[in-house]
């Protein structure tokens, strides 16, 4: 066992272990949390993470093994024993109710009594002590549905603090933040584990465990397989852990072959349903055998005019032209883009990349369900539609290698990779991708990247949204930055760095100089 | 966070509504018990009522074909997300459809006429669904509120039309006259005798291999087809379906107007197979009963087929049973079915959840 605990570790997890029917999630796993630190737990989607987490948060209980809290043994059973010896949880997906106020979300379920008076007053209280000692300045009267997503991830780790959490577990905290809100994020663990909280962080972005974590475990294929000091290891070191083969992080690719301008974009603007501008005027354009990189922070406008470009909404004004021709006029839907060779890879494959309900080999047709190839007449070939699932998860290792698994059984990097088999087999000769690696495993971002160059070097025009500046950063030829609905400036990954790039994602035009 | 009920695809389907079914039959014999009856009498006289003889079997059937039609109906209409609740109406739209072919053109031998009002039965039960499906893709009315209005419009159309056009004069009940013998579906009795086969009287009619016929259409339709992906597609994820070039819009009026096709064709069970002429409320319920026939059966054919022929032995041997046993009403029949209803479909995770644990437990121990 790899102890870096101080005399009484806050968690100490031994021999853990958790069958779910055929599968061993956890294999005799030992971790052991020094009080007062931020520990990092990372893993590939599956690794096994998820399932420790709830076996200590008291979601499933463990086949076998001990739990030590501040050194006492204890069993957690349920979450409310959880939160009994003082564990708090704050999920990637929040459990908060939008309607009410930031007090009624954290009084929820603590009210002491059927009368609120005296609770909610003692709840102010709290949440003012709270403010006081960590910096956790919010608004208790505020309606948590209005408040930027930052700061209901605070509400959650109030209500948490608040029931006498001193250990707080953060299930992929930075998956919903922009940058800054991340940076603070990070800031307030500091502070929480320097006041003597203990703070496990699960994650799978390895800069995030760079930046603010003590210690750092790795899981793999439910095994606990290294635990380092933080200082000591590189994010390539544990990327080869998490993987268990050496990972290249950095994109190779050679110089750009440009070909003619393949899609052009001239002054759109869309307004969404609402009536409210959300991309205002924007114009540029994307050759062959380039990769275009559309950076900002989420909800700027990128996301509507991918779906414009896709055909999914219409643009209030403007042209878009591919080889010239007008799509908006020629291919107005989403299956006449199709048919033109515009294909996308959309940033939402859950609610719209895939029908997670269906089978790998149904999701694996979606859009392309009307093709002569799955099909005569009116009917659907189940046989065929099969065949070439089973062949495109072959040439795209997806894993496991069975077509008619639940779309939703498959992890994150195999559901992406259904994606993207299906829309780069279809020819594209201008590819939309909308976050390729969001919530993608490290295993599945390389082979995800290698893909879109090889695609680019074959001569296909792609454009590339992403929240995450690496990535724009190691896969663009060029990058166009988009801030508040319009295009607040044109930089190549050569003469720009994060830190430009950064300021004009917050709208700031003037260079950095 | 729960931990996902995962049972077997055969657990599923199968023994989890047959316990749901027993349990719902414990309960309803504590009622049985609470006025004074033995509930294992009663659950003997209610089998038997429904499979004890030829003539009871033949009822149970069809009765079943009802069921058939109008959970069909509603479980199409919930795989493309929508939910149907205007069975009864379009049911009896469906009934004044062939009642309008069968009036004007039953001079024509039975293999032209019977067609057609096949064809009228589904074309009026199509249109009486299609419009709330216009409203809802066009206006944004909901289907579920237009399509309980449009049962009450149905009901109160062919009232008008009994009472004022079509109906035969001087009779006590508004209907229609008889219709002529070529528009009279055979009964199974009749159609065996032709080939020299015995077997009792009941109304089961023909229309029951128009049933299995539409469950087996149905299946084909949904799981291969195009138009089944779409369908299905929509039912499970809009922004799906429109990334994927589908119109929702279209598949909700193609599968609204299948639907309401499907519960159209109740009307040649009751009205082509046994009444011979239209009268009112001949759908007397079944469009409701449907919905929960499809919740039983899983919205799936087999299922579906399986769930109609259990109400369709609730009804028959109730039936009887409330004849052997007076103190048990009819009324009582109706608080098991409810029962069933429940257990099957509101409780279902009361069933589910232990047997999952179960399952669990013996898949842990096996290895």
């Amino acid at each position: 066992m790899n102890s870096v605990a101080g005399p009484v570790p806050a968690i100490a997890l031994s021999d853990i272990d958790k069958r779910f029917g055929e599968v061993r999630a956890n294999k005799n796993v030992n971790l052991t949390v020094a009080s007062g630190s931020v520990h990092g737990v990372v893993g590939e989607n599956g690794a096994g993470k998820s399932t420790l987490m709830s076996i200590l948060y008291g979601f499933y209980e463990a086949d076998r093994g001990t739990i030590h809290i501040h050194g006492k043994p204890v069993s957690i059973r349920s979450p409310k024993e959880a939160i009994a010896v003082g564990i708090g949880m704050v999920h990637q997906h929040f459990m908060l109710v939008e309607p009410l106020s930031v007090i009624d979300n954290v009084m929820l379920g603590a009210e002491g009594g059927a009368m609120l008076a005296k609770g909610e007053a003692q709840m102010r209280a709290a949440l003012a002590k709270l403010a006081e000692d960590y910096g956790l300045v919010i608004d208790p009267d505020a309606i948590v549905g209005d408040l930027p997503v930052g700061l209901q991830q605070r509400v959650e780790i109030l209500k948490a603090l608040v029931r006498g959490a001193d250990i707080l577990i953060l299930d992929e905290p930075t998956a919903v933040l922009t940058p800054d809100e991340a940076e603070q994020l990070f800031v307030l663990l500091r502070t929480l584990a320097a006041q003597g909280k203990t703070v496990i962080l699960i994650t799978h972005k390895l800069n995030e465990i760079m930046a603010v974590t003590d210690h750092v475990s790795v899981m793999r294929r439910g095994e606990m397989v290294a635990t380092l000091k933080t200082a000591e290891t590189s994010p390539e070191q544990l990327a080869d852990q998490m993987v268990g083969r050496h990972v290249l992080l950095d994109v190779s690719k050679g110089p750009a072959k440009l070909g003619p301008v393949r899609l052009s974009v001239e002054n759109v603007v869309i307004r969404d349903a609402h009536a409210s501008l959300r991309v205002k005027d924007v114009s540029f354009q994307v050759r062959a055998g380039e990769i275009l990189g559309l950076a900002g922070v989420a909800g700027n406008g990128q996301s509507e005019l991918l779906e414009a470009l896709a055909g999914i909404i219409t643009p209030t004004l403007g042209r878009i032209t591919l080889d010239g021709q007008d799509l908006i006029t020629l291919a107005p839907t989403p299956a006449e883009r199709r048919a033109q060779g515009v294909l996308h890879i959309p940033e939402d494959r859950q609610r719209m990349g895939l029908v997670p309900a269906f089978s790998a080999a149904e999701s694996m047709i979606l859009g392309f369900q009307s093709d002569h190839e799955f099909g005569t007449g009116p009917l659907l070939s189940a046989a065929a539609i099969a065949a070439h699932t089973a062949k495109e998860m072959d040439l795209y290792d997806i894993r496991p290698r069975q077509t008619s698994l639940k779309t939703a059984k498959f992890s994150g990097g195999n559901q992406q990779k259904i994606v993207l088999a299906r829309e780069i087999e279809h020819q594209p000769k201008v590819l939309l991708v909308g976050q390729p690696t969001r919530g993608v495993d490290v295993g599945a971002i390389e082979f995800i990247h290698k893909r879109l160059i090889a695609l680019r070097d074959a001569g296909v025009a792609i454009l590339l949204v992403s929240v995450e500046l690496d990535e724009i950063m190691s896969l663009s030829d060029r990058i166009i930055v988009m801030c508040g609905g319009v295009i607040t400036g044109e930089r190549t990954p050569e003469t720009t760095n994060d830190r430009d790039l950064g300021l004009l994602m917050a709208g700031v035009t003037e260079r950095a100089a | 966070m729960s931990t996902p009920i995962e049972l077997p695809k055969w657990a599923d389907v199968s023994l989890v509504p047959i316990l749901a079914v027993i349990v719902a039959f414990l309960v309803a014999g504590l009622v049985v018990l609470g006025i004074g009856e033995n509930p294992v009498k009663a659950t003997l006289l209610l089998l038997k009522g429904a499979l004890g003889s030829g003539e009871g079997i033949g009822y149970t059937l069809y009765y079943a074909t009802n069921f058939i039609f109008t959970g069909l109906a509603v479980a199409i209409a919930f795989h493309a997300g929508l939910f149907n609740i205007g069975g009864e109406g379009q049911a009896t739209m469906g009934g004044l459809g062939a009642a309008l072919i069968c009036l004007r053109f039953d001079f024509l031998p039975w293999y032209i006429v019977l067609p057609l009002a096949i064809l009228g039965a589904m074309a009026m039960g199509a249109l009486w669904a299609f419009i709330p499906g216009y409203l809802q893709v066009k206006r944004g009315s909901h289907v579920v509120i237009t399509t309980i209005m449009f049962n009450f419009l149905a009901a109160t159309l062919v009232v008008y039309l009994l009472v004022n056009v079509i109906g035969k004069p001087g009779l006590m009940s508004p209907e229609t006259r008889t219709f002529a013998a070529s528009a009279h579906l055979p009964y199974l009795h009749e159609a065996l005798a032709y080939f020299g086969i015995i077997i009792p009287k009941s109304p089961l009619n023909l229309s029951l291999a128009l049933a299995l016929l539409a469950s087996a259409f149905v299946w084909v339709l949904l799981w291969h087809t195009k138009l089944g992906y779409a369908i299905r597609t929509v039912g499970h994820s809009p922004t799906a379906a429109t990334y994927a070039g589908i119109s929702i819009g279209r598949i909700t009026l193609i599968t609204m107007a299948i639907s309401g096709a499907l519960a159209g064709l109740l009307a040649v069970n009751e009205i082509l197979g046994v009444q011979g002429r239209l009268l009112l409320e001949f759908s007397s319920g079944y469009g409701f009963i449907g919905i929960a026939v499809a919740l039983m059966g899983r919205a799936h054919p087999v299922g579906i087929v399986l769930a109609s022929i259990l109400f369709g032995m609730l009804y028959q041997g109730g039936t009887e049973l409330s004849f052997e046993i007076p103190r048990v009403t009819r009324d009582m029949i109706v608080a098991i079915s409810g029962l069933v209803i429940l257990f099957a479909g509101a409780l279902d995770g009361l069933i589910r959840r232990p047997v999952a644990g179960l399952f669990s437990r013996f898949l842990k121990s096996g290895v």
